[in-house]
């Protein structure tokens, strides 16, 4: 592994989009980020700025309103980018599914590399999610049937 | 200057980026201590730093470039001149042309976060460059040089008489690390002001000259601090040390605070402090 590719794994910046969540998720996202679980011990913090970015999470389903922010938030991130689609919402639409507004998932505007199913997605979960990613990002094949 | 010690001052002018970034990572790793939590290993500011090396570039103006590597190439000449032993006053301003450098950066991005970013800085440099000047000057009054040099050869440490001076260079170092409760144009970690404040529209290889740039002047900042116990490096070393300490520890307990509050402080008590300390020298007859 290079020292490039090593960097990569160790650092790794989050940008957290909400899309029309309940928060149920987001809340979860940001207890990821407390004295509990600490992601930052793995390099991983939360920055605001999609330009420094190298993961864009998102919670909550896509919406007609939404998807211009959704897309261009994800233009302006850099490669290499990745995309986590946090909680069933972000994943298929949930129960919004159905509703006149909503597209589906956030997969129906932008490509999703790492789904993390759950109403609400558990910390533990996202974690585990955010690690997907980074095998991922290191080319490593992903485990069958994570979830 | 003979040869080894030339040898000694080009190799720490050229290593201060590298103390910067250990001392960041010190930072954070205390900050996290603090707050309860592990913390990243000590060499994440170095990783943060070649990931963002190796990101695509997506720049904003093509200006920006160039003035990123001016930041860092101005940080580093301003970190020569103080291993050098230069003039005080030449290295606080070509330190200042390097702030200049970050923000005509984000003036130069069409983005209102970037554009109040860079007021903010401007104002931050309002605030703690006459105070930083002023103490300069006491450093003159009481050494008859504003060289480096000169404080050397007046032998005796600075604290003894200067202890108002160190005092007010603390809330400039705060200023300048950008830290609580004075981070108003930018701060780091996962603290947010104004998206990223001046540093929003630096992305990729550029974000990490603007880091490496403030590594180097957090790095130049605590060898000036440093001066203030000359004769012993080791205490002058731990002075400087313990003043980060504090900055950290203040960064924990403090909220950020207004731009207004900060002009205030650094305008009314670090110029206090120094005045008061002249005087006090003066009546006592030291200088």
């Amino acid at each position: 592994m290079t020292l490039m590719q090593k960097a990569r794994l160790k650092s790794l910046w989050v940008l957290h989009f909400d899309c029309g969540s309940c928060n149920g998720c987001d809340i979860e996202v940001l207890a990821a980020l407390t004295p509990k679980f600490d992601v930052e011990r793995f390099g991983i913090v939360n920055i605001g700025d999609p330009k420094q970015a190298d993961v864009l999470v998102v919670t909550g389903p896509a919406n007609r309103r939404n998807q211009r922010v959704l897309r261009n938030l994800y233009e302006q991130m850099p490669e290499p980018k990745l995309v986590i689609a946090v909680g069933t919402c972000a994943c298929t639409g949930g129960v919004f599914h159905n509703c006149p507004n909503i597209i589906g998932g956030v997969d129906k505007v932008v490509p999703v590399d790492v789904y993390v199913p759950g109403c609400a997605a558990r910390p533990e979960q996202i974690i585990d999610g955010v690690v997907l990613a980074i095998k991922k990002l290191a080319g490593e094949a992903p485990e069958e049937d994570e979830g | 200057m003979d040869y080894p010690e030339t040898l000694i001052s080009a190799t720490l002018a050229l290593a201060t980026p590298l103390i910067g970034g250990l001392l960041m990572g010190v930072d954070r790793k205390l900050t996290a201590r603090m707050q309860e939590r592990v913390g990243p290993p000590l060499v994440q500011p170095f990783y943060d730093a070649i990931k963002l090396w190796g990101k695509a570039p997506m720049i904003a103006s093509g200006l920006q470039p160039v003035l990123a590597f001016g930041y860092l190439g101005f940080a580093l000449v301003a970190a020569g001149l103080v291993t050098f032993r230069q003039d005080l006053l030449l290295v606080f301003f070509v330190t200042g042309i390097a702030d200049i450098c970050l923000t005509v950066a984000a003036f130069n991005a069409k983005s209102p976060y970037s554009f109040l970013g860079g007021r903010r800085e401007f104002l931050a440099m309002l605030s703690y460059e006459p105070v930083m000047l002023l103490a300069y000057v006491a450093i003159f009054l009481v050494t008859g040089s504003f060289t480096i040099r000169g404080i050397y050869e007046y032998g005796a440490p600075l604290l003894l008489v200067l202890p108002a001076a160190l005092v007010t260079l603390m809330i400039v170092l705060v200023i300048e690390m950008k830290k609580s409760p004075f981070d108003v144009s930018g701060s780091g970690h996962a603290h947010q002001e104004l998206v990223r404040g001046v540093f929003t529209e630096f992305s990729g290889y550029t974000m990490a000259l603007v880091e490496l740039g403030h590594w180097t002047k957090l790095a130049t900042t605590l060898m000036i601090l440093s001066l203030f116990w000359v004769p012993n490096p080791v205490i002058g070393a731990a002075i400087s040390l313990a003043m980060f300490f504090a900055a950290l520890m203040v960064d924990n307990l403090y909220p950020r605070l207004t731009w207004q509050r900060m002009l205030r402080t650094t305008w009314t008590v670090g110029f206090a402090l120094i005045l008061v300390n002249v005087a006090a020298l003066a009546a006592g007859g030291v200088i």
